[in-house]
Parts: C-alpha cells; sequence; structure tokens
C-alpha cells in the first residue's frame, strides 16, 4: 500500500525534473515513469489478490479525506496502467530521443506524461469523492497536453480543442454525480456513502445512473460521445495513443464500475441500456473501422468497439444481478474485465506498431503504405498477431474474453421473461456480427499497411525502427502471447474482482466461475493441438517442397503485362462491398470528379469516411453555442465605465430582490 | 476409441464430397463427368508439385495456407457425427468452431493480400465481408440448437439426449444449408467453376497459390464442406439408440445424399447477383431469428 504513495512521489519528482531540464529531460522523465509504474505494480502484487487495504492521510481541504484503497478491481484495473505506462514510457524515449527541432516541449511532454500516470493511480485507489475528483481532473487534463504535443499542425490543435472539451463535458456529469450523491447522504466517503444508500433509499436513482453513464462514458467513448477518440488518437504521439487507448479509456469504465456500486442494483432498464448501447457502440465503432483509410484512426475506432463490448458485459452482469441470476451476473462482469485486460495489451501493441510506421513512413494513410512487414518484419509479426487478437480469434486470449460473454449470454436466455430471452439472442447474433467485421477492419489494417507491394516511395524505403523502438514493440507482443497462454489465470482475477461486486451469491457465482475456468482449460487444449498441427502442416509442406523446389516469379497479373503497386486493392475498394450494404452505419461518402464528354482526361476519386455523430450533430450544436455567444457581444465593448454600471445595476437588482 | 472416428473419416473422405457433387453436376449438364476420385488425384499432384511464390510475397504467403488447413482441421475435432460426440467437446465449444473458421479465413485473406495482386485484393474483401454477414446467422443457428437441449456443446446440440425433434427446428438445417453454399464458395452465392471472372470470391483469392501450399487450400476447403455438411445432417438425422455400425452407415449416407443436393442446387440455380448475397444472407438469418423466437416463445 505504501509503495502507492511512493509511485505517486516519484511520478511526481520526476515529472518535475524532466520540466526543469527542459530537452535534456527525456531520460530522466521516462525513467521515472518506468520507476513509478514499477512502484505501483510492487503494489498491485503486495498482498493477496482478494485482500482489501485502505489507508487515510490528513490533508488540509475542509472536505473529503486523502482515503486510498486496493481491492481487486482497483488491481485489475490498475495493471494495464503499469504495464503499458512503463512499455510506452520507453518507446515515447525513443520516438523523442530522435526528434529534432530544437523544442523544449520534451521536458514539458515528460511532466504530463507522469501526471497522467499519476492520476491514473489515484483515480483507481480513490476512496473518496474528492480526492477522485481531485485526480479525475488530473487525468483528464494532463491528456490535453500531450496530444497537442505537435501543435503546430492545426488538426493537432482543433483535436487536442475537442478531447479537451469532452473531458469536461464528461467532467461535469462526474462532479453532478457526486454532489447529487453527497446532498442525499452527507457523505464523500465511498464507503460512508454505500453504508447510508443501504438504509434508505435514493432520490433519484435514474438520474444518477445517467450521469454516471455519461460523465464516465465520455472517457470510456460510448457512443454518442466517442467523436473525440477519432481526433485525438491520430493526432497524440504513438506511445500516448497506445497508453491513452491501453489504460487511460479504461479510467471510465472504471468510474463507471464504482458508480454501479455506489448506487446499488440497478433497475431491470438499467442494465438493458447498457446492454443496448454497448452493443450501438461496438457495432458502429466497428463498421465506422473498416471504413477508414488512416491506420491510427482506424484503431481508434476499433477502441470504440471494444468499449462497447466491455459495457455489454456490464449490462449483462447488471441485468443478471437484478435478475438474481449469479451465473449470469458473474461471467458478464467477468468477461467484461478479462476484455479489458486484453485490448489493453493488444490495442498498445497495435498503436506502437503504427507509431513505428508513421517513424519509418511519414504516413500512417493507408494507401500510402504497404509491403512494410518486408521492410520492418518485427513490427509486421507484432502487428499481425495482436490484430488476429483483437478480432477476438483464437489461440489468443481475446477468444477467451469473447466466450465467456457469450457464455453469460446464453445462461441468460433461460432467465424468466421473453425480454431476456429476446435480448440475449438478439445480443448473441450482433456480437457475432462484431465479431466478423472486426475481422474485415483488422485483416485491412494488417493487408494494406504490412503486406503486398508498396504503394509510395516512402513505404518501399522504410527503414526497419532501432533496437531502442522495438524492445518496447516486442515486449507488448510477449504480453499478448503471455496472456495466451495464461488465460484461464488472467480470468481467474478477472472472476475475483467481479466476485467483489455487491449483490452477487457467492456459491453459485463461484462455481460458475469454476465452471467457466474448466471451459478456459477446453480451450487451450484444443489451441495446443492447432500449434502442434501447424507446424506438422509446415514441416509436410517443406519436405514436399525441398525435393520439389520453389520458384519466385513475379504476381500473376492474370495475363495484364504492365502491373504497378498503385493496382493493388486500397483502403477505399477494400470496405466497397461492405460500404455497398451498410452505406448507412458506415458513412463512407465517395466524391467522383471527372471532365464530361466521351474520353475524360483525368479523374479523381475521393472516398471519405467522416463521423456522421460529429458533421451533423455536434458540430452544428457547438456552432449554435458559438452563436449565441457571439450575440452576448453587444454587452463587450472594453468600456470599463460601463461596466462598473453593470455591477453596480446588478448590487442594486440584487439588493431589490432581497428586500 | 470411437470418438476419434469422425475426424479419421473427414481427413479421409472429405475430397469425395467435392467428386459427388462434380458427377452430379455433370449428370445435370448431360455429361459423364470427372471420376469421382478427382479430388484425390489433384491432391496428389499438387503435393508433388514445386511452388511459384511471387516475388512480393513474404512469410505471411505460406502462413496463409497452412494455418487455414489446420484450423479447420481442428474445427472437425469439435463436430459430433454418427450419432456419437465429437472427440473434444465442453461448453461453449460452438463457438471455438466458429472462430477457428475465422481464423482459417484470416489467414487466407491476409496471404491474398499478401501477393499485391488486385484480383486477390478483390476476392479477399468479398470474402470478409460475406463472411462478416453469415457470422450472426450462423450463431442464431447455434442459439435455436442450443435452448432445445441441456448442453452448450455442439455434441449436446446435435447427438444430445434431451434432442426432441420440434416442428420450428426445421427452418435450421435449412438456414445452416445456406451459410453451407455461402460459406464454402458454392452456387448461388460463387461459382467455383469459373475462374478468373470479376465476379469470384473464393478462387480468386487463392489465385496465386501452387503446389503444397494449394493443395492445403483444396484439402482446406473440403475439409469446410464436410463440417458444414455434418453441420446439416446432424441437425437433420436422429441416429441416437442405432446401434454403432447402423448409425455410422446411416450418417456416411446422408453425408453423401446431403454432397448430391448441393449438386443439385448448383445445377438448377444461377449465381446471384453480388449485391444480392446480402440479400440472401439476410433472407437467411430473418428466418432462423423467426425460428428461435418460436423456439424460444415455447
Amino acid at each position: 500500500m505504501e509503495w502507492l504513495l511512493v509511485a505517486v512521489a516519484i511520478f511526481i519528482a520526476s515529472g518535475l525534473l524532466a520540466l526543469g531540464l527542459r530537452q535534456k529531460g527525456n531520460a530522466v522523465g521516462a525513467a521515472g515513469a518506468v520507476l513509478g509504474c514499477l512502484a505501483t505494480l510492487a503494489a498491485v502484487l503486495s498482498g493477496p489478490f482478494s485482500s482489501f487495504l485502505a489507508m487515510r492521510l490528513p490533508w488540509g481541504l475542509p472536505m473529503g479525506a486523502l482515503s486510498l484503497g486496493l481491492d481487486p478491481v482497483s488491481r485489475l484495473f490498475l495493471l494495464p496502467v503499469c504495464v503499458l505506462g512503463a512499455i510506452c514510457a520507453a518507446s515515447g524515449a525513443a520516438a523523442l530521443a530522435g526528434e529534432h527541432g530544437g523544442t523544449d516541449r520534451t521536458g514539458s511532454h515528460w511532466f504530463f506524461y507522469n501526471l497522467l500516470l499519476a492520476g491514473l493511480v489515484l483515480v483507481m485507489t480513490a476512496r473518496d469523492a474528492i480526492c477522485f475528483l481531485l485526480a479525475w481532473e488530473i487525468m483528464s487534463l494532463a491528456p490535453f497536453f500531450l496530444i497537442a504535443h505537435h501543435d503546430e499542425e492545426a488538426s493537432v490543435r482543433e483535436a487536442s480543442w475537442v478531447y479537451l472539451i469532452a473531458a469536461h463535458l464528461g467532467a461535469v456529469c462526474v462532479i453532478a454525480f457526486f454532489t447529487l450523491l453527497w446532498a442525499g447522504t452527507g457523505a464523500t466517503e465511498f464507503a460512508a456513502i454505500r453504508l447510508s444508500l443501504s438504509h434508505g433509499g435514493l432520490a433519484a436513482p435514474a438520474v444518477l445512473f445517467v450521469l454516471a453513464l455519461v460523465g464516465f462514458g465520455a472517457k470510456a467513448g460510448f457512443v454518442p460521445f466517442h467523436v473525440w477518440l477519432p481526433e485525438a488518437h491520430p493526432a497524440a504521439p504513438s506511445h500516448v495513443s497506445a497508453m491513452l487507448s491501453g489504460a487511460m479509456i479504461n479510467a471510465g469504465l472504471y468510474g463507471l464500475w464504482r458508480a454501479l456500486e455506489l448506487i446499488g442494483p440497478a433497475a431491470p432498464w438499467q442494465g438493458w441500456v447498457l446492454i443496448a448501447l454497448g452493443l450501438v457502440t461496438a457495432l458502429s465503432g466497428i463498421l465506422q473501422a473498416l471504413a477508414q483509410g488512416n491506420l491510427k484512426r482506424l484503431l481508434a475506432y476499433s477502441s470504440v468497439e471494444n468499449m462497447g463490448i466491455i459495457l455489454l458485459g456490464f449490462g449483462i452482469g447488471c441485468v443478471g444481478l437484478q435478475a438474481g441470476a449469479p451465473t449470469v451476473a458473474v461471467l458478464g462482469l467477468a468477461g467484461a474485465l478479462f476484455h479489458m485486460l486484453n485490448h489493453a495489451a493488444f490495442k498498445g501493441t497495435l498503436f506502437l506498431c503504427a507509431g513505428e510506421v508513421l517513424h519509418g513512413v511519414g504516413s500512417v494513410r493507408l494507401s500510402h503504405l504497404g509491403g512494410l512487414g518486408k521492410r520492418m518484419p518485427v513490427v509486421g509479426a507484432a502487428f499481425a498477431l495482436a490484430a488476429a487478437g483483437i478480432a477476438g480469434l483464437p489461440p489468443l486470449a481475446g477468444f477467451a474474453g469473447e466466450l465467456t460473454l457469450a457464455m453469460a449470454m446464453f445462461h441468460g436466455l433461460d432467465l424468466p421473461g421473453l425480454l431476456p430471452r429476446a435480448g440475449f439472442a438478439a445480443a448473441m447474433a450482433a456480437l457475432a456480427a462484431v465479431g466478423g467485421f472486426a475481422l474485415a477492419a483488422l485483416a485491412k489494417a494488417d493487408g494494406l499497411a504490412f503486406l503486398g507491394e508498396p504503394r509510395t516511395k516512402a513505404a518501399a524505403t522504410a527503414h526497419a525502427p532501432g533496437p531502442g523502438a522495438l524492445v518496447p514493440v516486442i515486449a507488448l507482443a510477449a504480453c499478448c502471447l503471455g496472456a495466451a497462454v495464461s488465460a484461464p489465470r488472467l480470468f481467474d482475477l478477472a472472476a475475483q474482482a467481479a466476485l467483489t461486486f455487491p449483490g452477487q451469491s457467492a456459491g453459485p457465482a463461484r462455481q460458475a466461475v469454476a465452471d467457466a475456468l474448466g471451459m478456459q482449460w477446453g480451450v487451450l487444449t484444443v489451441l495446443g493441438g492447432l500449434l502442434v498441427l501447424i507446424l506438422a502442416i509446415l514441416f509436410l509442406r517443406n519436405r514436399l517442397l525441398a525435393s520439389a523446389g520453389t520458384r519466385r516469379e513475379p504476381t500473376w497479373g492474370c495475363g495484364y503485362l504492365a502491373p504497378t503497386a498503385r493496382i493493388q486493392y486500397g483502403a477505399a475498394s477494400f470496405v466497397e462491398p461492405a460500404a455497398r450494404i451498410l452505406s448507412g452505419p458506415m458513412g463512407v461518402k465517395s466524391r467522383l470528379d471527372m471532365a464530361p464528354g466521351w474520353f475524360p482526361a483525368r479523374a479523381r476519386l475521393t472516398v471519405t469516411a467522416p463521423d456522421r455523430l460529429k458533421t451533423s450533430v455536434f458540430a452544428p450544436a457547438f456552432e449554435l453555442a458559438a452563436r449565441v455567444c457571439d450575440s452576448l457581444k453587444v454587452v463587450q465593448h472594453g468600456r470599463v465605465h460601463l461596466y462598473i454600471l453593470y455591477i453596480l445595476a446588478t448590487v442594486v437588482l440584487l439588493l431589490a430582490w432581497k428586500l | 476409441m470411437q470418438s476419434f472416428i469422425h475426424p479419421l473419416l473427414a481427413l479421409l473422405l472429405a475430397p469425395l464430397l467435392l467428386g459427388v457433387i462434380n458427377r452430379v453436376k455433370a449428370r445435370f449438364a448431360g455429361r459423364q463427368g470427372r471420376p469421382l476420385l478427382q479430388t484425390y488425384f489433384d491432391l496428389a499432384r499438387l503435393a508433388r508439385k514445386g511452388a511459384v511464390i511471387s516475388n512480393t510475397a513474404s512469410w505471411m504467403f505460406v502462413a496463409g495456407p497452412t494455418v487455414s488447413l489446420a484450423a479447420v482441421a481442428c474445427a472437425l475435432a469439435l463436430v459430433p457425427a454418427g450419432g456419437e460426440p465429437a472427440p473434444v467437446r465442453f461448453s461453449g465449444d460452438f463457438m471455438l468452431m466458429a472462430y477457428l473458421l475465422g481464423l482459417s479465413r484470416l489467414a487466407l485473406v491476409l496471404a491474398a493480400l499478401d501477393t499485391g495482386s488486385s484480383f486477390e485484393g478483390m476476392g479477399a474483401s468479398r470474402e470478409a465481408v460475406f463472411s462478416a454477414l453469415a457470422e450472426p446467422v450462423l450463431f442464431l443457428c447455434f442459439l435455436c440448437l442450443a435452448s432445445q437441449t441441456d448442453g452448450l456443446s455442439l455434441s449436446a446440440m446435435l447427438v444430445g439426449p434431451g434432442r426432441v425433434f420440434a416442428p420450428e427446428e426445421f427452418f435450421v438445417p435449412a438456414v445452416l444449408f445456406v451459410l453451407l453454399l455461402a460459406e464454402n464458395s458454392r452456387l448461388p452465392v460463387d461459382d467455383p467453376n469459373t475462374h478468373l471472372e470479376l465476379t469470384m470470391i473464393h478462387e480468386v483469392m487463392v489465385l496465386d497459390h501452387s503446389g503444397p501450399d494449394m493443395a492445403a487450400i483444396v484439402y482446406g476447403a473440403a475439409l469446410k464442406l464436410w463440417l458444414f455438411c455434418a453441420l446439416v445432417v446432424g441437425c437433420l438425422v436422429p441416429l441416437a439408440g442405432l446401434p454403432p455400425l447402423a448409425a455410422w452407415g446411416g450418417w456416411l449416407v446422408a453425408m453423401l445424399a446431403a454432397a448430391v443436393v448441393v449438386g443439385v442446387v448448383e445445377s438448377i440455380m444461377a449465381r446471384l447477383r453480388l449485391v444480392r448475397v446480402p440479400r440472401l444472407l439476410g433472407g437467411a438469418g430473418a428466418l432462423a431469428a423467426l425460428s428461435l423466437v418460436l423456439t424460444l416463445w415455447r
């Protein structure tokens, strides 16, 4: 438990040091982040996983208390923070060391990076609303500066503003949530709030639920609050994207989990709202990911999809708890937490690989890439591995998570009433569709970036990253493989955390977890067989070819004699069949500029996939707000005596009203 | 020991199904047709040949057919047959089967993109999208079967003790049969005989493979066809309670009959325009959903 304080101290000290050292602070800042993460890991691993630790420290604020705690849920959510925090710091140190241009942004970058880590650690251990909100603000503000690292580009500035607005709209709801709880119970400490709520009912549980969902959902990126994700991730440096996607957005999930714990067993409709929102998020996220032509934007939408799957798990858990079905509840919650761990490992790897692509080629547009697997084999292999994993394919652990969720829904089919049956059946089908489209989207990302012929000269001459950049990629890829091998063990940890959810009846829930563990071992057995079979077939193939021999020839162009790399299938053509069928949810827009006449000389086809919610809902809404604010400018003209008159008039009015 | 009969039979007899289908199609067209064992001859010939590998290709090109074949073979080990449960079975294994088929598909799609050919890219993109549409339909079918029985494994669904024959369940084999046609690139979704047409899906995806790699793809495709036939036969033909020999015999006859039906369907139907394929799958999905609602309603 004390390790937590050590970690936060290291984060803050090394951040300040890096800020002071400016450009030379690269090594110090990164080393501080790694050390702090190791200290956090020491705290997470201290004591048995299922133990509850708590600590109260004195602080000078009039309200709340500096109350920290470690329970299985906190430990589980801190795990990706530690691992990704350290590995991304190492990757960032390598990336920033090579960055020249005489800026002193390196120091401030590490300051805010360490601040983000400190904020995340505090958010996930805070046991008091005031402490939680302070940490939440630190954690929400730091990424603004991290995303704006290359703020000389207009798109980066815009992206960081979008992030800031989303973060604050979310924070407003989070603050309102805790304020209402405080007004209702008079307590700020989580334990006291829960105790007080267990005696009397809530004043407005539905309002609290919606506030929590919007507030924490804006952080996690649920539809329709996901619009900041596809803006922020391509703009931020890649190690920051990996950190944001793998660890920071989890804070939203963590907050939602705590909120659900606090406001008690949800009403039945709330669970179904979570399930529906999760499915909408997952489906629209993956369809828009499929439509993207920018690798990092595609990965950002894939994060939206995965957050949707995890939210689906939360919803299943709530429905199960409400209906008194412990098997459904514990499997849904454990599956969601397990998927969260997997997503962190896979998405971290994918973003770091995308960063190496950006570093080597100078672009992450799929139409500028191609054939990178040969020029950077390690990155290509790691990307393919993580892509298969995040599409939920065996033998990687992503499959085990989705399987657990599917089993939870299957058990849910036995619940009484038509709604659970129809709802869970529809959710199963939707989850299967999400899996299918995830496969298509990730096949597109991997195939167009790393396979085939290079589409540009920059891609053809791309160089492999140096060892400093490769080691973090390899480390995260090793995490993905390690998770596959130790899937039952990781699932056990997730299940222990899920069992702490209030209202969980221990006996049947434990039985369900034991059954699910048996299932995981069954999966692992088959996958062992798969591995043996692959090796055997490969051996046989090589034996056969050793005698018959192989020749290398150009790709068969079906008789076409002048092939170029440009005739390859590209990002837009790959999604054409899907865009034709699902034009609505994918939002693919194509524009053909062609001179009229029989023999048009040049033609230009532009295919884009703008976010419908951003362009047609948020942008008009914010423009309207800007116009309203502009119209208030008549009272703002810079003449001081008039301002004094305003103040005087207000005071007089207030006095008159009070009289 | 008995449970290993099915994988063994599948490995030995899967290419025969392709021969049967081709014979039926030839007879319908008034031709003699190629020998029943032609696929075996093809496989043997391909295995003996050397390979021509594209200059563009990387390790993914070799990994594709290998992983694809291994994944389909593993999926076969989860499918029950002949009134016997599968050698490997556990709660939720149907999902492992579906996702192993997904792995097999991803491996081939990536291998196709690895060649940098525009034709293969086209096949890859179509295969990826149409399979994504087929996936929820397959899950709805499994849901129907699972809600009839107690267990959540394929073995319980297809040969479990509590299995009763309900009228609404007759939709499920029909939907599975449509999926069989779609997933195995048969008519009316894809034409396995026309090479190099711009309307192709599966065949155009494997254009550049040759020698043992091509053999792995052809063999893998045969195993996948066998797997789907086994699913259709499994939910149509009740074999529980028969003596083992009769059960296996009846089951094999049913498998051959399924191949004959595929051949008949291919002979009497034209290929759908590509834009119509989603409607076919959507219709199948609607049918599966209807049967699920009926099953749950009871």
